[in-house]
């Protein structure tokens, strides 16, 4: 076989769960609201994903489960730093702090228990197709929704009337708020569509790409999801690049070591990080472009009276 | 209230505080504290559950005469130094550290409390109240490499390591060796995570290592994601720590397990009777019952089943040494001359691959 097959496929299994969280958390962010919490929320969309397709034998219910788990948990931020305005940098540590806890206590029994990895979806006649078959039309239907989503967010942020309010409100939420936008109802619909997305995330690891529930299974992908975000510049493309580049060469560095490659592993380790830092830099080129395109109330509170 | 006088009365606090504890650390009658440090969760289906049920056995053997306690989740960092630091004030006696890097900040906190016995697994500084204790990891993945090398049908075995470190590396070395004793056509791959548990990363692995041809694919991470990658993909994997088996019934052969409560009643009963002495090396194996093998899958052929238990009487009755010469490193250099063993330094700092193994060691 192809070598070049499995390395490909590996990288799509390993970027899906860092898309649909970051294209979430984009959605979010261009919104003005930081949600740092999307470890946790992942975390917590993981094992309930696990427990409900246990439980009901289907994925389907699974992957809801987890979306509402997520959107349950950024419910709780989304009080806190909307209605409460706290500090979003310090709930969404907790979040995640949280997370990390609640997810290990309610999996406490789950750990060591097998589930079913969903199945990829066969598509008659182009899953046949050699290579192109393998490379294009073997995945789970998660992948190929994950595409949909990022056309989606894609066009909901560009074109659509309520994804230009979204992002006025995370450019200038009083403005927004002085022509009549609902500044807190879009903020709290965007943190619900964080929380689904990166609930959705969490269940991917634990459904797809290792069926299982162990504490802590995320293993800070949802810290890289969050930095893909800030260095995709709050553009979905450059976000969807940054998370396959990531998985790519994640992939890559692991292919490169069992070929016998002669480089320090604690290099080939950096690799990825440094790899996607370095393109979607390059892709900004000038550096004021983060700054420039960072929505500008990003991370601060909103007082309709002021 | 001025400076000075805060720090009085936090003086006089301190003082009262440490005058109440007195009872309690004169007093002989009282069950002897005995804590562990775990580096993972209890429920992490491996490293830190071995480790637990270790602690169990402790309590169940020795009943009301100690108490144990525990801490989870405690990183090898500055964090792991402030809670062996408050064991140690707590009037822990015996404290286990069950994480190499712990190594340095217990060097520091055992100097503070030379009256406390601290017991640093896999670790190689000890101190007049330090001792070190270490599984023969290596019998384990002799055998391993036993089976391994008896069932591949292409000849290469594969290996997740987690950090290139002499413990790690004695493992894949001894692994190949084990295969190349019963097939010796045999060469290994070895991939790096640089991480002891990342279930993504090592499920990334495994894949690539089975892509790259090895159908027998063991590991020195924790999770269980290689087991399922070999099952899903119709090939062989090797579990460690716990048994792994219920993510891969078909894919696990066997694996390298550890049972901690024989050491830890002994060394629990050595301090009750006055008998534990500092700087101490244990090395516990096959025939200590420290490393006990996972049950061997039912798809092993009775032929191969009887190497196996053969090399496992041999390792415990001494007569076979994983690391007996003739061992080349995989650039033909001499490692061990024939009839010789390996000698303990070489053992403690191992850094390189033996014959048989692609690449090199990360240096």
């Amino acid at each position: 076989m192809n070598p070049l097959v499995p390395m490909i496929a590996s990288t799509v299994v390993a970027a899906t769960p860092l898309i649909y969280a970051a294209l979430g958390e984009t959605v979010v962010e261009r919104s003005g609201v930081l949600n740092l919490g999307i470890e946790g929320m992942m975390l917590i969309g993981a094992v309930s994903g696990f427990a409900a397709t246990r439980a009901s034998g289907s994925d389907t219910v699974g992957f809801l489960a987890a979306a509402s788990a997520g959107m349950a948990l950024s419910l709780v931020f989304g009080f806190l730093t909307l209605n409460l305005q706290t500090n979003q940098v310090a709930t969404g540590l907790a979040l995640t702090l949280f997370g990390i806890g609640l997810s290990a206590f309610v999996g406490h029994d789950l750990a060591g228990l097998p589930v079913d990895r969903l199945e990829p979806i066969h598509i008659p006649l182009l899953t046949a197709i050699p290579v192109v078959g393998d490379l294009l039309f073997h995945y789970d239907i998660m992948v190929y929704l994950s595409v949909v989503l990022y056309l989606a967010v894609l066009w909901f942020l560009s074109k659509s009337r309520m994804g230009l309010t979204l992002r006025a409100i995370g450019e200038s939420p009083h403005v927004a708020h002085a022509i009549g936008k609902p500044v807190l109802t879009t903020r709290y619909l965007a943190v619900l569509f964080g929380g689904a997305m990166a609930g959705i995330a969490g269940a991917y690891l634990s459904l797809v790409q290792t069926p299982m529930w162990v504490e802590g299974m995320s293993a800070g992908k949802g810290w890289i999801a969050l930095a893909l975000v800030v260095f995709g510049t709050w553009k979905p493309t450059r976000v969807v690049i940054g998370a396959y580049l990531f998985g790519g060469v994640t992939q890559f560095q692991l292919f490169a070591q069992g070929f016998g490659l002669p480089v320090p592993t604690e290099f080939l380790s950096m690799l990825p990080y440094a790899a996607t830092i370095i393109v979607l830099v390059i892709i900004c080129r000038d550096p004021k472009t983060i700054l420039l395109n960072q929505p500008a109330s990003l991370g601060h509170s909103f007082h309709s009276a002021a | 209230m001025n400076p000075s006088r805060t720090l009085k009365s936090l003086r006089l606090g301190v003082a009262t505080g440490l005058i109440a504890m007195l009872p309690a650390v004169t007093f002989a009658a009282e069950p002897l504290k005995v804590a562990f440090v775990y580096l993972g969760p209890r429920g992490d289906g491996g490293w830190t559950q071995q480790h637990d049920m270790g602690r169990l056995g402790l309590e169940k053997a020795m009943g009301d005469k100690i108490k144990t306690t525990f801490v989870e989740n405690v990183p090898e960092t500055a964090d792991s130094e402030r809670v062996f630091r408050q064991l140690a004030s707590d009037g822990y006696k015996l404290i286990f550290a069950t994480s190499f890097g712990y190594m340095e900040p217990l060097q520091k906190v055992a100097k503070l409390f030379p009256d406390v016995k601290f017991e640093h697994v896999n670790g190689f500084k000890t101190a007049k109240n330090i001792v070190v204790y270490e599984p023969r990891f290596e019998e384990g993945f002799y055998l391993i490499g036993t089976i391994a090398g008896q069932m591949t049908k292409s000849n290469t075995l594969g290996f997740i390591g987690s950090f290139p470190i002499p413990s790690v590396i004695r493992n894949i070395d001894s692994m190949t060796l084990g295969a190349q004793a019963v097939n010796p056509k045999v060469k290994t791959k070895a991939i790096w995570v640089n991480t002891w548990y990342d279930p993504g990363k090592e499920r990334q692995a495994a894949d690539t290592l089975i892509a790259q041809g090895a159908d027998n694919v063991a590991q020195n991470t924790d999770s269980p994601a290689s087991i399922q990658a070999a099952q899903e993909k119709g090939t062989y994997a090797f579990s460690i720590d716990a048994d792994m088996s219920s993510f891969g019934k078909k894919a696990q052969l066997s694996g390298t397990t550890e049972d901690w409560s024989g050491y830890y009643i002994a060394e629990t009963k050595k301090v009750l009777d006055g008998t534990w002495t500092g700087e101490r090396h244990t090395r516990w194996g096959l025939k200590e019952g420290m490393v006990v093998m996972a049950p061997l899958n039912p798809a092993i052929p009775p032929e191969a089943v009887k190497v196996f238990e053969d090399k496992k009487a041999k390792l415990i009755s001494g007569e076979l040494k994983p690391f007996a010469g003739p061992i080349k490193d995989n650039t033909g250099k001499e490692l061990v001359a024939a009839g010789a063993q390996m000698d303990d330094k070489t053992f403690n700092s191992l850094s390189s691959y033996v014959e048989g193994i692609d690449g090199s060691v990360p240096k």
